[in-house]
């Protein structure tokens, strides 16, 4: 591979390099590796645990959205039914918004397992690349004078330090994905505190967050179809009585705009 | 020549897949270079392809260097970008 690496660019030019000493005593050598793997094992363990404990809160907020759109859905429909297009309208911008945020949690989910389930199979790998090592050391000092035997008992630790630095690099990236994710739940944590997602027997006060946050949604369109349909479903709404929804009613006294 | 993809495993690739490994690699350090995430996308799968198709895969008792690693294929172009400059993916 004369001028490999002159000639290469920069994506596969990522080389590992010094992460193991290129030690002059293959015993020490096999000792750092050990010692590396039960740091990478304790880490991988700690990933997994994060990745596992953030996909718990996820699914949890993604169940919770659930309900809530079950709940909107059904006061959509009411408000509909007794001709408040005001309320069903807010129902429906709010169901919306709780269907893109479930999209997305479900989708962090997804990656979460992939995460784990990779992490986990490359662990094994190098608890049996370092086997390998332990073995073919003995092999190597049984066939080879003490010098050669240390050339190539070197190589290999050289092959099982790639391996190391390799899991340590999977690790780190589920950590930085495991923590966007953390990122990601507080920031609907953050919504869901605002009202965003209420039900409207919770409208109340807080009228400017509401209206904020309507203004921002810029899902019109698939509420006006929404609406649309549920008129047409549910036929012409009463015109004598005047709007009677129990609990969908928004209470008086909106903060100033 | 032995390639890793990183957080995948070894391969072993002809040597004559050299050449074709090094243009797919200008075109998708240049597509990041030139902010064509598009671009760095196809010329990094049409990479991770070749190695998939020609590389056979190495043993886990093979404890050899590899010639080349190839970032994990996963990833962003956000990490693309601060791998192709500053200190990279692997520091050193």
């Amino acid at each position: 591979m004369a001028g490999l690496s002159g000639r290469m660019s920069t994506v596969i030019k990522a080389k590992i390099a010094g992460l193991l000493n290129r030690a002059e005593d293959p015993e020490e050598t096999l000792e750092y590796g050990y010692q590396k793997q039960i740091e990478l094992l304790q880490n991988v363990k700690k990933g997994i645990a994060d990745v596992v404990t953030s996909k718990k809160r996820i699914q949890m907020q993604s169940q919770k959205l659930e309900q809530q759109i079950v709940k909107l859905d059904t006061q959509a429909r009411q408000a509909v039914a007794q001709g408040r297009e005001d309320l069903a309208r807010v129902a429906l911008e709010r169901k919306t918004t709780a269907q893109t945020e479930i999209q997305s949690l479900d989708q962090q989910v997804a990656e979460l397992e992939r995460q784990q389930e990779q992490l986990t199979a490359n662990e094994q790998k190098l608890r049996q690349k370092i086997d390998a090592f332990r073995t073919k050391k003995e092999v190597i000092k049984a066939q080879y004078s003490a010098a050669e035997a240390q050339v190539r008992i070197s190589e290999a630790a050289t092959g099982v330090g790639e391996e190391m630095a390799d899991l340590g690099l999977a690790i780190q990236r589920a950590e930085e994905k495991t923590e966007n994710m953390r990122a990601r739940a507080d920031a609907v944590e953050e919504l869901e505190a605002a009202g965003t997602f209420d039900d409207m027997t919770q409208i109340g006060g807080g009228g400017d967050d509401l209206d904020r946050q309507l203004a921002e949604l810029g899902s019109g369109s698939q509420v006006d179809d929404e609406l649309a349909k549920m008129k047409a479903e549910l036929g012409p709404a009463p015109t004598e009585e005047p709007p009677a929804l129990e609990e969908a009613r928004p209470q008086e006294g909106k903060g100033p705009a | 020549m032995i390639v890793r993809i990183s957080g995948e495993g070894q391969f072993e690739l002809p040597d004559e897949d050299l050449d074709r490994l090094n243009q797919l690699d200008n075109a998708a350090v240049a597509a990041v270079e030139a902010g064509d995430e598009g671009g760095f996308r196809e010329h990094f799968e049409q990479l991770i392809a070749l190695v998939m198709t020609d590389g056979a895969p190495l043993a886990l008792d093979d404890l050899v260097e590899s010639t080349v690693i190839v970032p994990p294929r996963d990833i962003s172009f956000e990490e693309a970008r601060g791998e192709f400059s500053g200190e990279g993916l692997i520091p050193d």
